[in-house]
């Protein structure tokens, strides 16, 4: 299923792509196993299992999209019982015409699609703005109201007394053809959402949940991606229950019971973060487990909150990081980064245009004190300005405003003729200036390959639907990304760590990797923030190196350091802050000798 | 039934606004919000019913056992549930093991008292109509909690531990005051105050183990409302609710009311997404 969204790359790409084929290969194949298991069912299984099986893969198809909120943005819907309610109800009541003509059962399960994803996206309004216990709170209550409206909605839902689930025609209408529809559903929305997954959203998403202000300066619109994810896990949690009703013949308000939401919940948890098979495991041990521990029925709730509890404390990463078998070699402890700047000709755009970004007169203050008091400051494309001062002079606060973590209280900003508007963080990329942080901000729980890709999201063309069904747009995006950064980590000397998890990886590592990221942008400026702390002598020689190599290439550089010695080697221009104010401006050799700057800073 | 509107309105305001409070208690020493606040005034309910209906003890007894009892669960919970979790707040693991050990109250509840709503004794046995002791009881508990939480905040040492903890942890700690102590302490506050919300609300909600879930929403739109952490917030947030919802509740009948109060929460969480009454968000970058 997932093996349609990674076609293999072009040998012209500049990319060993010996072996893509079967990496596809690999990642799919465990899924085509379950789809053969799950075919082969029928030779094996009575009408019992018929049931057992038709109602895992029911709760797949509502889990599957329930996943790319849970598991890939991070966002706990703790309540999603409400929207398979939703979904019953629906086909439901259309079909059965109580409130207006009947409808045929499939385009009455299309509606409840259509309004499955529209109250998606209404109870996930809080997650666009707070994280975590709001909108688990939000889904919750949710849950809580429709129940209620089921209840006492008569009229429409019959009330407690409940309404008859749809019947599907022949040949769906046998237990064993409605349990192949039901896969057949189920195949379909895990392709859809392993398509998002492997897609620069689904890469986004999981940016925006463990890094997300780095996520912002590379561009990645938040809100646009969880609201097209919600509407998906709504869609797909609606047709759920439409599939639900169905196999329920039956309804009423007692058949959606919280229990429901919980396991849906900890299936995803069990199976793991941002993993697919996981959540896929998760849900038909869960499924299976009241089955055949028949006396612990009424205990399974309780015997979920326990495994949710124990998942919690003890294995964090679930049954997706005991498969992670790849992750598991030791990695050389002698390996040494080795960029090779010269290779940039190949990946990077030789920028032309003149335009330089200009600060003046820039002021913030956080209460009374005076972060930056009137700032002048030039970078010029193909120049390294540096920027630097005590601690607490100001100079990671002017790459906040830059990249419009702080909206300035004073003064302008411009880059060419345009002004720069004040704020506005993911805007940023799109202008071409991309920054790497103090703090290296990468997604540890992605690979290094995956995590250099996060930086060009902006670049891609395909539209978020494009990507849901794997067309032709979204394989040459995702082309290009794997083959750009591949490219690009060998000229930051990480090519051989590509398919490591980043969380693996040393510090220095990570400081190399934010530069391979920003590079994606082809940026027309790049921000550094300390790229050298905590680098090596070696290391720090060649990350001077690959800076003059990226400015030579008409981007231009804004380096703050501590390091005098890499500021005084390859900057072309210095500024020097203290406390928010220019302390002196001018070239390397100016500053050297400036006998403020040497009594205030560089000592001697 | 104006009156009846503010007399119901106030007395379901008074629960929600102490469950908002009891939130707060735990969210102040640990930084968690604990999905076992609903849960303690479910049990408060519980076990009122239990000690004093069927086990037949006194009324005093009865109620200062159950209040015993969410005590216990509230600082179980901190044993199982918060300490483990605190070393990574940011990854929010809290809301999970919470969670955990919000649903494992609940399906003993449910199985131990049946899924079926439970009687609620008659207390006092005073009033009728809208001075029925059901509405003005919880309103008579929140005062008296607010008065006891102002006395133990402003006039003890204790509850000026507390409140130095809430303020800034590491430097309550560089004090040299018992954090860990003070936390536990808390979480058995928290159970005190939510037990009184469930005993005080039993007559009104009855003793029903979906109440815990019910509750933990109602009682934690007040604290949105308010802002975390914020006790005044929380209680002029739960008044305002509980108003909302009856008014509501008359207006536009019962399946509405509920739609109207989500409603409310999500237009206030995305106009006002630190609360009426909170304060400014964290450094970012």
């Amino acid at each position: 299923m997932a093996v349609v969204t990674t076609s293999p790359e072009r040998s012209d790409a500049a990319v060993p792509d010996s072996g893509t084929w079967r990496a596809a290969l690999t990642h799919a194949a465990p899924f085509f196993g379950m789809l053969v298991l799950a075919l082969l069912l029928p030779l094996v299984g009575n009408d019992y299992w018929a049931l057992i099986g038709t109602r895992m893969a029911i709760y797949w198809v509502l889990v599957s999209g329930l996943n790319l909120v849970v598991g890939f943005a991070g966002h706990l819907a703790i309540g999603y019982v409400a929207l398979l309610t939703l979904g019953a109800y629906t086909t439901s009541v259309l079909v059965a015409g109580n409130v207006m003509p009947a409808v045929p059962v499939f385009p009455a399960l299309a509606v409840a699609a259509v309004v499955g994803a529209i109250f998606g996206v209404i109870v996930g309004l809080p997650a666009l703005r707070l994280r975590t216990f709001y909108f688990a709170m939000s889904t919750l209550g949710f849950a809580t109201i429709v129940t209620q409206i089921a209840l006492a909605w008569q009229s429409v839902t019959g009330g407690g007394i409940g309404i008859a689930g749809p019947e599907f025609p022949a040949p769906f209408n046998t237990a064993w053809g409605f349990y192949f529809l039901c896969v057949g559903i189920a195949t379909f929305t895990t392709w859809l959402s392993a398509n998002v997954a492997r897609s620069r959203y689904g890469r986004a998403l999981i940016a925006v949940r463990d890094a997300e202000v780095a996520a912002e300066a590379t561009g990645i619109s938040k809100p646009k991606m969880l609201i097209a994810i919600f509407l998906l896990a709504g869609a797909c949690a609606a047709v759920a229950g439409g599939l639900f009703a169905s196999l329920q013949t039956y309804i009423t308000p007692d058949a959606f019971t919280f229990d429901l939401s919980v396991l849906f919940f900890i299936a995803i948890l069990i199976g793991g973060r941002g993993s697919i098979m996981g959540p896929l495991l998760g849900t038909i041990i869960l499924t299976i487990l009241p089955e055949i521990a028949a006396p612990l029925a009424a205990w399974s709730t309780f015997l979920y909150a326990v495994l949710l509890l124990v998942i919690v404390l003890v294995m964090p990463g679930g049954i997706a990081a005991l498969l992670d078998f790849r992750n598991r070699k030791p990695l050389a402890s002698n390996r040494a980064i080795v960029p090779r700047p010269a290779a940039l000709a190949d990946i990077v755009r030789r920028r032309t245009g003149d335009n330089a970004l200009a600060l003046r007169g820039i002021a913030l203050s956080f209460g009374n004190v005076k972060a930056i008091d009137g700032l002048d400051l030039d970078v010029a494309p193909g120049k390294i300005h540096g920027l630097i001062g005590p601690n607490g002079s100001g100079k990671t606060t002017t790459l906040n405003v830059i990249s419009g973590y702080y909206a300035a209280k004073g003064g302008t900003m411009t880059l060419g003729d345009d002004a720069l508007p004040p704020g506005m963080p993911a805007l940023r990329a799109a202008r071409g200036i991309a920054r790497t942080f103090q703090t290296p901000r990468v997604i540890g729980e992605a690979s290094v390959l995956q995590n250099v890709m996060i930086g060009g999201t902006v670049e891609g063309r395909a539209t978020f639907v494009e990507s849901l069904l794997a067309l032709p747009r979204n394989t040459q995006d995702e082309r290009m990304l794997a083959g750009k950064a591949r490219a690009l980590l060998g000229v930051v000397g990480l090519d051989g760590l590509a398919d490591v998890r980043a969380d693996r990886l040393q510090h220095s590592e990570l400081r190399f990797i934010e530069i391979a990221r920003a590079l994606m942008l082809d940026p027309d400026f790049l921000l550094l923030d300390e790229p050298a702390a905590g680098l090596s002598g070696d290391e720090i020689d060649r990350l001077g190196e690959l800076i003059k190599a990226v400015s030579a290439r008409g981007t231009g550089v804004l380096l703050v350091e501590h390091h005098a010695d890499l500021i005084f080697d390859i900057c072309h221009q210095i500024t020097v802050l203290n406390l928010g104010r220019i302390l002196a401006a001018g070239t390397p050799a100016e500053i050297r000798v400036h006998k403020e700057v040497v009594s205030a800073y560089l000592g001697g | 039934m104006l009156a009846s509107i503010i007399a119901a309105g106030l007395a379901s305001g008074a629960i929600y606004a102490l469950v908002g409070v009891t939130y707060n208690t735990m969210f102040s020493t640990s930084r968690v919000m604990s999905f076992t606040a609903g849960q303690l005034a479910m049990l408060g309910g519980l076990f009122g019913s239990m000690f004093t209906l069927k086990l037949g003890l006194p009324l005093i007894l009865g109620f200062l056992l159950t209040l015993v009892c969410c005590a216990i669960i509230g600082i179980i919970t901190e044993f199982i549930a918060v300490r483990p979790v605190l070393k990574n707040l940011d990854q929010h693991l809290y809301v999970l093991s919470t969670l955990a050990v919000a649903l494992m109250i609940q399906q003993v509840a449910a199985i131990k008292w049946g899924t079926e709503p439970q009687p609620f004794p008659r207390l006092l046995g005073l009033g009728s109509g809208v001075w029925d002791e059901k509405f003005w009881l919880p309103v008579l508990a929140c005062v008296v909690t607010i008065l006891g939480l102002e006395y133990l905040y402003r006039r003890t040492l204790v509850g000026r531990a507390f409140l130095a903890i809430a303020e800034d942890n590491f430097a309550a700690r560089a004090l040299g005051l018992p954090e860990r102590n003070l936390r536990i302490a808390s979480y058995a506050l928290a159970g005190i105050i939510g037990g009184v919300a469930g005993y005080a609300g039993g007559e009104l909600l009855l003793a029903f183990f979906a109440n815990g879930a019910l509750l933990n929403f109602y009682g934690f739109v007040p604290v949105a409302l308010g802002g975390l952490g914020n006790n005044r917030g929380a209680i002029v947030g739960g008044f305002a609710l509980g108003l909302f919802q009856q008014a509501a509740n008359f207006l536009v009948g019962g399946i509405f009311s509920s739609v109207a109060v989500f409603t409310l929460f999500i237009v206030v969480l995305l106009a006002a997404p630190q609360g009426l009454f909170g304060g400014a968000t964290a450094r970012r970058v």
